[in-house]
């Protein structure tokens, strides 16, 4: 098992926003973790980032805890997140981000070979690479996010809500690109609102409803589930 | 709540900012009409309080780094820097009066030109303060402020008030530098030259420099050059270095900093060490130009930087250095043409006319960057 979350309860302040929570991401995966607003999705991949800390429970990384670690240390284990709302950092240029991305590689001509790499998956990060962060439409900044994720060479990535306030062509584009990262060999842990589009290319699922998992299962299952097609999928 | 004023013409003042317009019309134009006769009556005399209005300036603008630099990154605006500035200047008076550092190069090496023993012994005298600032900042970040990263800002804004106080007091024990004014003895002997109508030449003691020429001496040289050198440094390490980069983006975004695997403590640690630096070697520079030394030397120059910085911009480093220059022009002009008392009025009113027409400074608004 590469991540095994058991029975964590992340608190803040005095809110309970995840109860009792356990799941796992096995090598290789796409893990779908859906559910509506405020259900407690980013809450979870903050937790598991080390931005917040669970108040009981274990997680594991590689058989390793990691629930009491700090943010800066989890990235190097193999974890990146690419947070809500892409967070570019606007002042830096394009290629600055990137370079922040690899912050924690210190081998210059492999980080030079991971940019070129960065740039063949997103030619128009290349033409942008020294325009301002801030400066990118909300498409390049999403896919200068996954990009700068990428630049740690994680072993599994945490995405949340990597479709938001995309035109659904882009949408398109962006979940191809999450699939071939993961073929490429990085497991990936997907947050979405987009439940169909993020059922449709994970291999298996979770349904959080205010801070709790109600269901899961293998993607195909719970996208036939009536009780998800009704809360999420529309129908 | 926020009450909105109903009356129109109330509302009309305030939102065309015409006070400030006005106010500014009439400074300007008594300053421009001040200046302009001073210059056409005697162009060299404005030139020479021009130069040293410069050399201020310059030595300001180190300390204002500082300040913007902090704020930039963690939104404190840090009383104690002034401090650090005295700090820096007492630790070159202990390094020349005690340990002769300024001599190590030529007693090393005797047989070195003098001039060139002379400036890598400053040199190496102004790294010594730096490093000693560097520390000492580093040291009080970790103690003192670290503690308060989650705390609401005012907490770290009192505290820095504290340290401020901590630092001239603890200073002013007999045992530590004592409460005394002490003359402090330049790394080197003083060297001055003309430059006017009349030519350029250097200055014999004993002998008036020909009329209308403009004085400098080497302690301007290697105020300015030394200011310019760190500047650019500074510069190149937040543009150029991985450090650098982490401090703009610890600035922009400290969790999301975070989430890159960077060190966020760690960075606003080193840029509270790299701000002291460039106070301590400013420290060094003024008590070389102003050869005294006392424990609360670093509050005037330290409130001034601090104007400097919020003129300029607060967390603007361009805007600092810009803020840091106008400040030393205005202080000396309007020392020499208005009234020396009351130059700081005259130096602190910039604030209030800046402020007035732009709240965030000369270069507040139109740097998107922090740091
Ligand atoms: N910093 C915070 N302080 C207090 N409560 C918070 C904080 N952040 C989130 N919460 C609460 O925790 C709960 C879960 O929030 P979370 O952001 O994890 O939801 P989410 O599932 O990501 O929602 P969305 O789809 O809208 O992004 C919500 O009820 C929210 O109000
Ligand atoms: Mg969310």
């Amino acid at each position: 098992m590469m991540l095994e979350i058991e029975k964590i309860n992340v608190y803040y302040g005095a809110i309970h926003a995840l109860t009792d929570i356990s799941y796992n991401v096995k090598e290789g995966e796409i893990v779908a973790l859906i559910g509506a607003n405020g259900a407690g999705k980013s809450t979870s991949l903050k937790t598991l980032s080390g931005i917040l800390h669970p108040m009981n429970g274990s997680i594991r990384f590689l058989e390793e805890e990691i629930s009491t670690k700090a943010a800066e240390d989890i990235v190097s284990k193999g974890i990146i997140h690419v947070p809500e709302g892409r967070k570019i950092f606007a002042p830096l240029t394009v290629m600055e981000n990137l370079e922040m991305g690899a912050y924690l590689q210190n081998d210059k001509d492999q980080i030079a070979c991971d940019i070129r790499g960065v740039f063949e998956r997103f030619p128009r990060l290349k033409e942008r690479q020294n325009q301002l962060g801030g400066t990118l439409s909300g498409g390049e900044q999403q896919m200068l996010a996954i990009a700068r994720g990428l630049m740690a060479r994680p072993k599994l990535m945490l995405l949340d809500e990597p479709s938001m306030g995309l035109a659904p062509v882009l949408v398109e584009q962006i979940f191809e690109i999450i699939q071939e990262i993961n073929k490429q060999g990085t497991s990936i842990l997907l947050v979405e609102q987009n439940a169909k589009m993020a059922l449709s290319i994970a291999n298996r699922a979770y349904v959080l409803e205010t801070g709790s998992i109600v269901l899961e299962g293998d993607a195909k299952e719970v996208m036939e589930n009536s009780s998800v097609i009704q809360a999420y999928l529309g129908g | 709540m926020e009450r909105k004023n109903q009356n129109p013409i109330v509302n009309w003042i305030v939102k065309s900012k015409i006070l400030g317009i006005l106010f500014f019309v009439i400074i300007g134009a008594f300053a421009v009409y001040k200046l302009g006769t001073a210059l056409f009556d005697n162009p060299s005399l404005f030139l020479q309080q021009v130069v040293n209005g410069l050399q201020l300036g310059f030595v300001y603008a180190l300390i204002a780094l500082g300040y913007t630099m902090i704020y930039g990154i963690i939104q404190l605006i840090n009383f104690a820097h002034g401090d650090i500035f005295m700090v820096g200047a007492f630790a070159s008076f202990y390094s020349i009066s005690r340990y002769n550092v300024h001599l190590w190069f030529q007693n090393l090496f005797p047989s070195v030109p003098v001039m060139l023993a002379q400036i890598i012994g400053t040199v190496t005298v102004i790294l010594v303060s730096m490093v000693v600032c560097a520390l000492l900042a580093y040291t009080i970040e970790r103690i003192a402020y670290k503690p308060l990263r989650t705390a609401p800002r005012i907490s770290a804004l009192i505290t820095a008030i504290g340290i401020s106080f901590f630092l001239e007091y603890f200073g002013a024990l007999n045992f530590v530098f004592s409460p005394n004014y002490i003359t402090y003895q330049r790394p080197f002997a003083v060297k001055s030259w003309f430059v006017g109508p009349s030519g350029f030449g250097s200055i014999e003691s004993g002998i008036a420099p020909p009329a209308h020429s403009i004085i400098f001496s080497n302690i301007f040289l290697i105020i300015v050059f030394a200011s310019l050198l760190l500047l650019l440094v500074l510069q190149y390490i937040v543009k150029k270095t991985k450090i650098g980069k982490a401090m703009r983006a610890v600035a922009y975004d400290k969790p999301t900093a975070r989430l890159m695997g960077i060190n966020s403590d760690a960075i606003i640690s080193v840029t509270f060490a790299l701000g002291a630096a460039l106070a301590g070697a400013a420290g060094v520079l003024y008590a070389i130009a102003f050869p005294q030394v006392f424990f609360s030397m670093g509050i005037t120059p330290g409130m001034k930087a601090f104007v400097a910085a919020v003129v300029g911009g607060i967390g603007s480093i361009p805007g600092a250095f810009i803020g840091a220059l106008i400040m030393g022009q205005a202080e000396t002009l309007s020392a020499a043409y208005i009234s020396t008392p009351m130059r700081d009025a005259i130096a602190f009113s910039l604030l209030i006319v800046v402020l007035l027409i732009r709240p965030k400074g000369i270069m507040g608004e139109t740097s998107s960057e922090k740091v």
